[in-house]
């Protein structure tokens, strides 16, 4: 069980949190025109590496605060979280 | 038969305590403090169980973890417990346990034909054999060989006794009790640390308890004694025996399994049988010493071959005699010191060392005691079938290729020794890449991929001194960084005897023209030859061969077995065994049983039960409740004989003639606050919502990105900036997450609190076209006209001195409004309802009344919203803004979305008004295609027409638009029904909405 530092409540476990995907897509702005391939490249397409992957987290069980996390999918070192707006 | 092996004194047993137990129907004696194995061998029961494969007579071939062959069923207070070890088993009064993998019985087994057969049994039998004809394996093959196979059966009962789990952090977890982690935990203690030492036994100590040593001015078990009793005074250190640490997870997660109550008659009240610990340590120190490898040689599986560790485990700790003519067989000094005790208890052993000219104090010593002692010689093969008899030995050459001189000579016991394995399984389950020690001819652990340190033999160190030594060191260190104390520790002095080096040689040769069977796996039966075959196939890999052959895949992960696996793969690849690699350590180290992995979360509890306040009531009032996610809901009120298609006919014809009430509190709720609160709301919903009066409802639907409806309900705006959202009871956390999602991450500039409110209010729909008399007697002073609160009105009353908030909203498609009060007075709230709508005929109705009442009016729910539909499949279409953009609305332009013939939702009736279509049936154009019959879409929903008395169903269906007054089939292969019906509008009752206005 992965043990992930909260940036708002400290080290807490896995089980605490729930898991929100891949954490560098942006959403299009609203009213924007795109094409119909920026949307589903949106909604759609996302990279599935192996190694360093930067992840959405929410706190669900705590303050349920939506942060980011630096974590390693291969062997599961978390080098970095983040919170909701701050960048790498 | 019982013949006495256990010696008049010695061992830690307690001799005053007479235990009697049952072992194949069998009653026989032990002490208290044995274990089954040591109680049974002090019977002279040797014969414990049958082979996995040829069926092979099993006896004892360890005294603990290690053992591959004594596995029990074990029979305890009525219930039954598969796949025990005997070694590790303690002796309670009234013990039973009966061997397995044997029929009819231990002594005469039928499957033991299988040994005579062994040729046809090679290496890949099953993959080879029960190829053909491929229709076989599920129906012949299949059951007879798990009839065959196995360990033990477990129950089919459901299991009474309780298991728990706990959850701890320490700044150390230390893993074994031997020499390095008392001497770790005690250094970690003194400095303050908050130490777990755990160990897996119910003696503490590991090797002190066997080894002639001194410490200090004591012996090694007096030493162990005094550090664990000091431990156990400290507060800030948790000492627990007969707990295995038995798996490394990731970031330093350990699970510990600790036995409580398996080594009593029964669980004592209020106590569980077995407890999981879930540590979170910052360190983790591995001292789970070293288990002893065998030497391979003919037949080397014959009950009273064993371990030489072993045998003297059960002569120090049990003072019981594995024979009384023992050979002891070893290419180390290990083999000595069984031979030392032995000889000091009376029974004369011989010697017999693979090497030429061994010198070393232990071996001084045996020699002072006149041991019988055989340089350069090896045993070919032990004789006899339930149990050695007597060993054919041999001279081997110095290059260890030729033997002769082959006598036999009596015996019936062969204890070997091959060295020592290092236990190092945490460290690899860690992530520890493992690198090949020369010196030990073992693998131990190098780099630490997690906090983990191991010390001791399980680190390839095998001098108490050294132990010592690096463990106080260590574990001063590892605490001194955490608790920033440090408290030095003199090192006590040492006394133990010096070994030589150890012979490399494993495998003795087979003599000329002899087929002898050498085990390597005792567990799985896996011979050299087995070995040899997979390799002349062409298995190469590590990880090949063990799957194929099955060696190290047996419930004892291969302890006794690996290692001269390996050394067998790498010397007919002519490579070297690091080359070879080591094949993968997995958790658990030994088995869990599920009760335990399970825990506490089974039946009622292996999910929360949500209650709404108004429980009671509907309890005492017969409801029967369904479950509705994680909420008790009721489903119907039971009067009389009714069934539960009856009574909900009854409750919702009464909501349409009269009123009706219905606990709506599981609804989910979030509140909403803040300048952007309705700006939130313009972009989450499909419709506009910037215009929403105060005072006012709405309903809403919200999107995915991806276009598919993701949830509805309706959001009331209370003031200016405070917003009351209702979500359906199923999706109520997801929608708040999905709020938070965007507010936090997507439009942070937004200025809005959203926080679940749920639990706060409990909620009654008061429904009918008398719901605004019952109203009105429930509100005097306020105006409940339909001008005065119109629907989608909302108002705040005063309900008998409470406050209450009135919508005017409607599922049923009846007038209707729902009431909310803050929970605690939900059940006052619930019975003014009813005392008051008495003379309105008022009658609770429960979900299934509900359902129906939506279904007749066409209302979409979770069986239309199901993850799969888009607005326009609902006939939301109307709610969707061409104006705005939200979230999802990108999606909707998707070419299969805006397709002429898109499915949409339409109402359904059997063409003879009285078959009831089965929800899920498909709808086809003609019953009697051919099949794949292509099928226009499914019954969502169905239910009894209280208005119409006839069944109703709800369908989405292809070109649903055009397909009204189509007469068509409703099919349940399920079922095996095909009905006639018609297709006609969805909304089936009061089409123009007249009645919620009204």
């Amino acid at each position: 069980m992965l043990y992930i530092k909260c940036p708002h409540c400290g080290l807490r476990s896995q089980n605490e949190f729930s898991y929100g995907g891949d954490a560098t897509v942006k959403r299009p702005e609203l009213n924007k025109e795109i094409s119909d391939q920026e949307w589903d490249n949106f909604v759609y397409l996302r990279k599935s590496p192996r190694g360093k992957h930067l992840e959405l987290w929410q706190h669900i069980s705590g303050c349920r605060q939506w942060i980011k996390v630096e974590r390693d999918t291969l062997t599961h070192e978390i080098f970095t979280t983040l919170k909701s707006n701050e960048e790498l | 038969m019982s013949e006495n092996f256990r010696l008049d004194n010695g061992g830690l047993v307690n001799r005053s305590k007479k235990i009697s137990f049952k072992f194949n129907g069998k009653k026989y004696f032990g002490y208290e403090g044995d274990t089954l194995a040591s109680a049974l061998i002090a019977n002279g029961v040797h014969l414990v169980g049958r082979s996995f494969k040829y069926h092979r007579p099993r006896g004892f071939f360890g005294a603990g973890v290690d053992e591959p062959y004594a596995i029990v069923q074990m029979n305890r207070n009525n219930e039954v417990d598969p796949n025990v070890r005997a070694t590790e088993q303690e002796l309670f009064e009234g013990l039973e346990a009966k061997s397995v993998n044997c029929w009819p019985n231990v002594d005469f087994d039928i499957g033991a034909i299988n040994n005579f057969l062994g040729k046809f049994f090679p290496a890949g039998f099953y993959y080879k054999t029960f190829m053909w004809p491929k229709s076989f394996w599920h129906k012949v093959y299949e059951p007879i060989i798990r009839k065959a196979a196995g360990f033990g059966a477990a129950s089919i009962k459901h299991d009474k006794e309780r298991y728990e789990h706990k959850y701890e952090y320490c700044d150390l977890l230390i893993a074994g009790s031997g020499p390095s982690g008392l001497a770790s935990a005690y250094a970690a203690a003194l400095n303050g640390a908050k130490v777990i030492l755990a160990e897996d036994k119910s003696r503490f100590g590991g090797s002190l308890l066997t080894s002639e040593v001194t410490i200090g001015n004591q012996s090694g078990q007096e030493w162990s004694e005094k550090i664990i009793s000091e431990l156990k005074s400290m507060s800030n250190v948790i000492v627990k025996n007969r707990s295995q640490v038995f798996g490394y997870y990731d970031h330093n997660m350990l699970v510990m399994s600790e036995r409580i109550s398996d080594h009593l008659p029964e669980t004592e009240k209020y106590t569980p049988k077995q407890r999981l610990w879930y540590i979170r340590a910052k360190e983790v120190i591995i001292s789970s010493g070293s288990i002893e490898r065998p030497l391979v040689f003919g037949n080397n599986d014959t009950p009273g071959v064993m371990l030489s560790s072993a045998a003297k485990e059960y002569l120090k700790i049990y003072g019981v005699l594995v024979g009384k003519k023992p050979l002891i067989f070893t290419n180390n000094d290990s083999g000595y010191e069984t031979a030392i005790e032995f000889k000091k208890n009376g029974i004369d052993p011989v010697v017999l060392d693979t090497r030429k000219d061994p010198n070393s104090e232990i071996i001084k010593e045996a020699k002072d005691l006149n041991i019988n002692i055989k340089l350069s010689y090896v045993v070919v093969l032990a004789k006899g079938y339930k149990k050695v008899s007597s060993a054919d030995i041999a001279k081997i050459s110095d290059d260890k290729k030729n033997i002769s001189n082959i006598v036999n000579i009596k015996c019936d016991c062969i204890c070997v020794s091959g060295f020592w394995t290092p236990t190092i399984h945490l460290a690899s389950q860690s992530g520890n890449k493992t690198k090949f020690n020369e010196e030990i001819d073992a693998f131990i652990p190098s780099h630490s991929k997690q906090n983990e340190t191991t010390l001791g033999s399980a680190n390839g160190i095998f001098t108490l001194e050294e132990t010592l030594k690096t463990s106080f060191e260590k574990g001063n260190e590892l605490s001194k960084k955490i608790t920033n104390k440090e408290n030095k520790i003199l090192v006590p002095s040492v006394v133990e005897k010096k070994s030589s080096n150890h012979d490399k040689f494993w495998c003795v040769p087979l003599p000329k023209g002899k087929n002898y069977k050498r085990f390597l796996d005792f567990q799985n039966d896996v011979a050299v030859s087995d070995i040899q075959l997979a390799l002349r196939e062409g298995y190469r890999s590590i990880e090949h061969v063990k799957r194929y052959t099955t060696l190290g895949m047996a419930t004892d992960q291969g302890r006794t077995s690996n290692l001269n696996g390996l050394q067998l793969v790498s010397e007919i690849e002519n490579k070297v065994v690091p080359q070879v690699g080591h094949t993968t350590f997995r958790p658990p180290f030994s088995p869990v049983s599920i009760g335990a992995i399970v825990g506490r979360e089974i039946g009622k509890h292996s999910k929360p039960t949500r209650k709404s306040p108004m429980h009671y009531w509907h309890e005492k009032n017969n409801a029967v409740f369904v479950d509705a996610g994680v909420w008790l809901r009721p489903r119907y009120y039971k009067q009389g004989n009714e069934n539960l298609f009856e009574a909900s006919k009854r409750e919702a014809k009464n909501v349409r003639q009269n009123v009706g009430v219905c606990d709506v509190t599981t609804l989910g709720k979030i509140d909403i606050k803040g300048p952007d609160a309705a700006e939130l709301l313009n972009r989450v919903y499909t419709n506009a919502w910037l215009k929403l009066p105060v005072g006012k409802a709405r309903y809403g639907v919200m999107l995915r990105e991806d276009g598919i409806v993701m949830d509805d309900g309706t959001t009331t705006r209370i003031s200016e900036n405070h917003y009351h959202m209702t979500t359906t009871t199923a999706q109520a956390a997801n929608v708040l997450s999905h709020l938070e999602y965007y507010l936090q991450l997507v439009w942070p500039e937004l200025n809005v609190n959203v926080v679940s409110s749920t639990e706060q209010w409990a909620g009654a729909a008061i429904a009918g076209p008398k719901s605004r008399d019952v109203l009105q007697k429930l509100f005097p002073d306020l105006d409940v006209s339909n001008e005065g609160l119109p629907f989608m009105g909302y108002r705040e009353g005063n309900l008998f001195g409470i406050n209450a908030k009135i919508y005017r909203i409607s599922f049923s498609g009846e007038l209707a409004y729902e009431v909310n009060v803050e929970s605690d007075n939900g059940n006052f709230m619930w019975e003014k309802i009813m005392e008051i709508g008495k003379v309105f005929n008022i009658e609770p109705y429960g979900t299934e009344a509900l359902s129906t009442l939506r279904i007749e009016m066409g209302h979409v729910a979770g069986s239309e919203l199901d993850g799969r539909t888009i607005p326009y499949d609902n006939s939301l279409e109307g709610l969707v803004s061409k104006k705005k953009d939200f979230i999802g609305k990108r999606s909707l332009s998707k070419k299969a979305y805006i397709e002429p013939n898109r499915q949409k939702v339409v109402g359904v009736i059997p063409l003879d008004k009285k078959t009831s279509i089965p929800e899920g049936s498909y709808i086809v154009k003609d019953s009697n295609a051919k099949l794949p019959n292509p099928k226009l879409g499914y019954i969502s929903a169905s239910c009894w027409s209280v208005e119409y008395d006839n069944p109703f169903s709800l369908a989405i269906i292809k070109d649903g638009k055009n397909m009204i007054g189509q007469k068509l089939f409703a099919m349940s292969p399920l079922k095996n029904k095909t009905i006639p019906v018609e297709i006609v509008s969805s909304h089936y009752v009061d089409p123009k909405g007249e009645r919620v206005r009204s």
